[in-house]
């Protein structure tokens, strides 16, 4: 195919792609009086950035990014942890019950979580966790995939690197921290975006676990706002992209382990 | 067995100290996450059958009804809809995200002018979380404001009803869906078409090949695991689609757009609170998700056997 002819298919594609982003970043320019008299332009007679000020004049945007960010980070790090340790003693310490385990990891990757919903909120209220983040953090770290990407990784460790530590009289904890963390770096970065990414765009289950408003996390403060704004765009869109921007951020510095990370949670 | 033996005793003593070592690191190591499983995963999915055979309200004991709730679902005309639905939903959004998936990393795959930021544009919508996608997407698609039906009227056609009727409703969910998931079966497609020997392809075109016979007799075939990879992979995520559906159109209108998640949230936290009865519509996911994966397992393997 000819050249010239690919780029334009690709530049027709490239600009279906970003034409919604681009129609959220002018909408949430846009004046409200702007919207309401002849609805929304792809080029505003008026730009504002009212739509912004009003937003953090009326609404906790502080408490909803504090949340967002302690919520997701808590569950990065525990689950990146104790997938991490899991994936270890699976792919390299010698233990009576070890496939079994592995086996009854591998079943949970079939359970969608949509199914259970219902269970798992009753579980997370009996536990007095109804309304609090670890009723968000906690089901949430509990991933099959994660120990799954831990223990492939780990296997590709030489046993000769462990066994020479060994050798030296390094136990478990210390080869653990010594040796296997360091050479898993690429690993824990891929584990680390998918985690924080997955947590920080959640709306299902935080909206059913949190009442208090103060305590929403940015997906369901949206909803939220969805609901107080109703047909003002402008101001929904302002927030939507603001809830977007750390993550659109972070992808474009990080694009390479995104690629890899999203790539290797498919390909086994 | 016969490992048990070794031959010098001095080893033996401390392998079984290593081994008793092993033992207790090994189940250290191990069970803050069997921890999380058990109460977040295991236990939820036996008491999703439990549920499912009892009837819960928020309030009062539960009292069980053995397989009424079931007998209630096949009797339920929403549920078959909801199902319906969700089956029409999955079988347009998985092939057409593939495809154009596969199209753009052929087309991408080769030299090509400014192609890093062609890739970042169509990847990066794979960030952007379910709930602003669903508010872009009443943006596009709402009746009143909305940009589609702008562009519509200003190409001289009427307005479109993209939330009153049907059809053009499940149109918007399927066109969001595909906004966010087209980057990522490009990606995907972009690794496995490395992998593919660049010798095919000068063997075809000494064969007299043209581009499309090189497309559909060596691309093609070459990345099949990828393509039951990416095929399996949406048909679930298609399976269990919530955020979108639940903000753009709500199920709606009447239960035009409703799928199995939204329908089971609806039944379990909806005002009604029929947590038996939610339940059982998550059992049935399970089972379906379940039933997949088998399909699944069974077509790698065929596909194996075959190369």
């Amino acid at each position: 195919m000819r050249t010239w002819l690919r780029v334009l298919i690709c530049s027709v594609a490239a600009l279906v792609m970003v034409f919604p982003v681009y129609c959220m970043v002018v909408v949430s320019l846009t004046p409200k009086s702007e919207l309401f008299s002849s609805g929304a332009h792809l080029w505003p007679q008026q730009f504002t950035l009212v739509n912004f000020t009003d937003l953090f004049a009326r609404f906790p945007l502080g408490a909803w990014f504090t949340n967002s960010v302690l919520v997701a980070a808590i569950t990065t790090v525990l689950s990146v942890t104790v997938n991490l340790l899991t994936g270890y003693a699976l792919a390299k310490v010698r233990f009576a019950g070890r496939s079994v385990l592995f086996l009854l990891v591998l079943s949970t990757l079939m359970i969608p979580t949509q199914a259970i919903m219902i269970p798992q909120f009753r579980m997370v209220t009996g536990l007095g966790l109804y309304g609090t983040f670890w009723a968000v953090i906690l089901p949430s770290a509990a991933t099959a995939l994660g120990i799954f990407l831990a223990r492939q990784f780990m296997l590709s460790v030489p046993d000769e690197l462990l066994e020479a530590a060994r050798v030296d009289g390094a136990g478990n904890l210390k080869i653990f921290v010594r040796i296997v963390l360091p050479l898993s770096k690429p690993l824990i970065a891929v584990m680390t975006l998918l985690a924080f990414m997955g947590q920080w765009n959640d709306f299902l289950w935080p909206l059913i676990t949190l009442k208090d408003p103060a305590l929403y996390t940015l997906p369901v403060a949206l909803r939220f706002l969805q609901g107080q704004f109703d047909q003002n765009y402008g101001g929904l869109m302002a927030m939507a992209l603001m809830a977007s921007l750390p993550l659109v951020v972070l992808f474009l510095v990080l694009q390479r382990y995104f690629v890899e990370g999203l790539a290797r949670s498919g390909i086994k | 067995m016969a490992v048990a033996a070794p031959p010098v005793p001095v080893r033996s003593r401390g392998r079984g100290r290593r081994q008793w070592g092993d033992l207790l690191t090994g189940y250290a190591f191990v069970t803050p996450n069997l921890l999380l499983l058990v109460l977040f995963l295991f236990v939820p999915l036996g008491w999703a059958f439990v549920l499912s055979f009892q009837e819960v309200g928020s309030f009062g004991p539960a009292t069980w009804i053995g397989l009424d709730n079931y007998r209630q679902l096949v009797g339920d005309p929403v549920f078959w809809r909801t199902l319906l639905n969700t089956a029409v939903f999955t079988a347009t959004t998985v092939p057409t995200s593939v495809a154009i998936g596969l199209a753009l990393a052929v087309l991408l795959n080769r030299a090509l002018p400014a192609r890093g930021v062609f890739r970042t544009v169509i990847f990066l919508p794979i960030v952007i979380s379910g709930l602003v996608t669903s508010l872009i997407g009443l943006l596009m698609f709402g009746e009143g404001v909305g940009i589609a039906n702008g562009v519509l009227r200003a190409l001289g056609f009427d307005a479109a009803p993209w939330q009153t009727n049907g059809p053009l409703a499940m149109t918007s969910l399927v066109l969001m869906t595909l906004w966010t998931r087209v980057g990522f079966a490009m990606v995907v497609y972009l690794a496995a078409l490395q992998d593919v020997p660049r010798e095919l392809y000068e063997a075809a075109q000494l064969d007299g090949a043209r581009p499309w016979q090189q497309f559909t007799n060596v691309t093609v075939p070459s990345v099949r695991a990828t393509t039951l990879f990416l095929l399996v992979v949406n048909v679930i995520w298609s399976f269990q689609i919530f955020d979108v559906v639940y903000v753009m159109t709500n199920g709606g209108p009447g239960y035009d757009t409703s799928m199995l998640v939204t329908y089971a949230y609806d039944r379990g936290f909806g005002p009604s609170h029929l947590y038996g009865y939610g339940s059982t519509i998550g059992i049935v996911l399970f089972l379906l998700t379940l039933a997949l994966t088998v399909v699944q397992l069974r077509l790698r393997r065929s596909g194996e056997g075959g190369l």
